[in-house]
């Protein structure tokens, strides 16, 4: 049976269909075709694409391996203070970028809480280097994948869980050979949502590691400084590759991953 | 000394389990009794899934009630099975002897055996989701009995399937059962389960056993309204003088047995004749009743009527067309005294 759809329903469903489409659209129009490759090989280019890559990719997996744990142990285990953590976690989502970015800096900072002790004892410095872009990057991602995932473990049926147990099976290995497959797609999707949010990342990224290319400057601070300095056709360049990256690794695994139950 | 022998204890907001229980070597019990009267909570208890408030639970002389799940030596077959989608057959089977410390080789190797006979042993490559209810329940069986269990849980191993694949699988199942040298526990509220499979039946209503034996005296002798119902008798309480029982209404039923104090009454709904006008005459039961209504029953009718008690009567269609028979009929309920059965309530 069709479905009539209710006019004042159907036309701000159209609108904002085009109020997504249009921006996209708008920046296809305006990019350089001609001049595009020449653009594209510039070693600033490349050098800032290389960096939002490896970054993205590297905070992705340290989400990955701080995240998945840590949503278990929302998911599995019944402990006092659970909701307030749950709430904690979801508040670098609701923090703008720019203030979570300040809060890095003082809490890991030359001068700042941790930051001081990582100085004075192993030398380390994070603010302004590429660690520090990725650990940036994973401030603000880790929430996505620490929310997918959980909720992917609710969703798994923890009765397999208690079959592997009467199996003789212990918690980590129930974890490991049960509870890990059975939620991989959730895992997949999660680190998608993961890597997508750091790839984009940039409030936090310029506060935390600042703006020096080829050691901080990750495609969106590139963007910015490009259309800054009044090279408009730069930015959209460097936009669009963006743009196609995204579009690129959302669609490649969508099929794969995203639809799975 | 019982190979198992407990008292579980258990509380769920306002639901107490408490019930006794013991299973010699080789014993099949079933644990019979109505939805949420306790019986999965009983299982899970066993398997140390559910925490014990209190009692006692020995296996094999052994103590369980400090032990974790995974330390027991149990074997459960889960009501839908919960197979592990992303292992196949072979890999489910040999998942418990892998954590029992076998390496991969002879945890394949045991898989096989296990696989084989259950009569599965070509089909050790599939896939949970590739194989059918029937298939399905073995290899959960086989997966549970790979570990080697002390105490086999089976929770509604049946209830998944349907009625064909039941009938093939029951008996497969009954064969398995009784190979198992340990103590086996059956959780169902399907009576033809529990006494196709079962040694012995040990009913659980509210959270307590009402009743256990074998199958002969259960159906013989029922006790709660539950049981009477599932072995298909008509069931009433009184007191016992000599050939009467008084049930708490006043409304006297005779019997030919001969029965003192706080009795039961029982008979078939086969022994209850339905008459148009008074009937007359022998030492039988009379009253006038109210059908209620009528329901086909195998290959005769079922009618439920009102009056002093309520009772089942099972006539053939024959009879019920002279009668009539529509809801708010007056007829007359005739029960013999031979067709009776009266016993004590107590012991």
């Amino acid at each position: 049976m069709r479905t009539r759809v209710p006019v004042p329903l159907l036309v701000p469903a159209i609108l904002g269909l085009l109020f997504l489409i249009l921006p996209l659209v708008g920046l296809l129009a305006r990019t350089p075709w001609a001049t595009l490759f020449e653009r594209l090989t510039e070693p600033g280019v490349v050098a800032a694409l290389r960096l939002s890559l490896l970054t993205s990719t590297v905070a992705t997996v340290f989400c990955l391996a701080l995240g998945v744990p840590l949503a278990w142990l929302l998911a599995r285990v019944e402990f006092p203070g659970r909701r307030l953590v749950r709430a904690l976690i979801t508040v670098p989502l609701v923090l703008p970028p720019v203030v979570g970015g300040i809060a890095l800096l003082l809490a890991l900072g030359r001068r700042g809480l941790v930051g001081q002790w990582l100085d004075q004892t192993f030398g380390i410095s994070l603010p302004f280097t590429t660690a520090g872009v990725v650990v940036a990057e994973s401030f603000v991602a880790l929430p996505f994948l620490v929310i997918a995932v959980e909720g992917a473990l609710r969703g798994a049926d923890s009765r397999y869980e208690e079959a592997a147990a009467t199996l003789g099976s212990n918690r980590w290995t129930t974890f490991t050979h049960v509870t890990l497959p059975l939620v991989a797609p959730g895992i997949a999707a999660g680190a998608v949502l993961c890597w997508a949010r750091a790839l984009g990342e940039f409030g936090a990224t310029i506060t935390f590691a600042g703006n020096y290319p080829g050691i901080t400057q990750t495609m969106p601070l590139a963007v910015y400084q490009t259309m800054e300095s009044g090279d408009l056709e730069g930015a959209v360049v460097l936009s669009l590759i963006l743009l196609i990256v995204s579009v690129a690794i959302l669609a490649g695994l969508r099929d794969r991953w995203l639809t799975a139950p | 000394m019982s190979l198992l022998d407990a008292r579980l204890v258990a509380e769920r907001g306002a639901f107490r389990l408490d019930i006794g229980l013991r299973i010699e070597p080789g014993e099949t019990v079933a644990l019979l009794g109505p939805n949420g009267a306790g019986k999965t909570t009983a299982l899970r208890a066993l398997a140390g899934l559910t925490p014990l408030s209190g009692g006692h639970l020995t296996l094999g002389g052994e103590d369980l009630r400090g032990t974790p799940t995974e330390r027991r030596p149990i074997g459960v077959v889960f009501q839908d099975y919960l197979l592990f989608p992303h292992l196949s057959a072979r890999d489910n089977v040999a998942f418990g002897p892998r954590r029992h410390g076998l390496d991969r080789r002879a945890a394949h190797a045991v898989a096989d055996r296990w696989l084989d006979r259950v009569g599965l042993a070509e089909h050790g490559r599939r896939k949970p989701r590739q194989l059918s209810g029937g298939q399905a329940q073995r290899v959960a069986l086989a997966r549970a009995l790979a570990v080697d269990p002390v105490l086999l849980l089976l929770d509604e191993p049946l209830a998944a399937l349907d009625a064909r694949t039941r009938l093939e699988t029951r008996g497969e199942l009954r064969r398995h059962l009784a190979e198992h040298p340990g103590a086996t526990l059956i959780v169902t509220h399907d009576p033809l389960d529990a006494l196709v499979l079962a040694d012995r039946l040990v009913i659980v209503e509210h959270g307590r056993v009402v009743q256990e034996g074998d199958a002969a005296t259960i159906t013989a002798r029922p006790r709660t309204d539950y049981v009477a119902r599932l072995v298909g008798l008509n069931l009433y309480r009184g007191r016992g003088g000599g050939h009467t029982v008084e049930l708490s209404d006043g409304f006297v039923l005779t019997s030919t047995d001969i029965v003192h104090g706080d009795a039961f009454v029982a008979f078939p709904p086969a022994a209850v004749a339905l008459h148009p006008h008074q009937p007359d005459g022998s030492p039988r039961n009379t009253w006038p009743a109210v059908l209620a209504d009528v329901q086909q029953h195998g290959d005769s009718l079922r009618v439920r009527l009102d009056g002093p008690i309520s009772v089942a009567a099972d006539i053939t269609p024959a009879a019920a067309a002279q009668m009539g028979l529509t809801p708010g009929q007056e007829l007359w309920v005739a029960v013999k005294a031979a067709e009776t059965r009266a016993y004590p309530a107590s012991g």
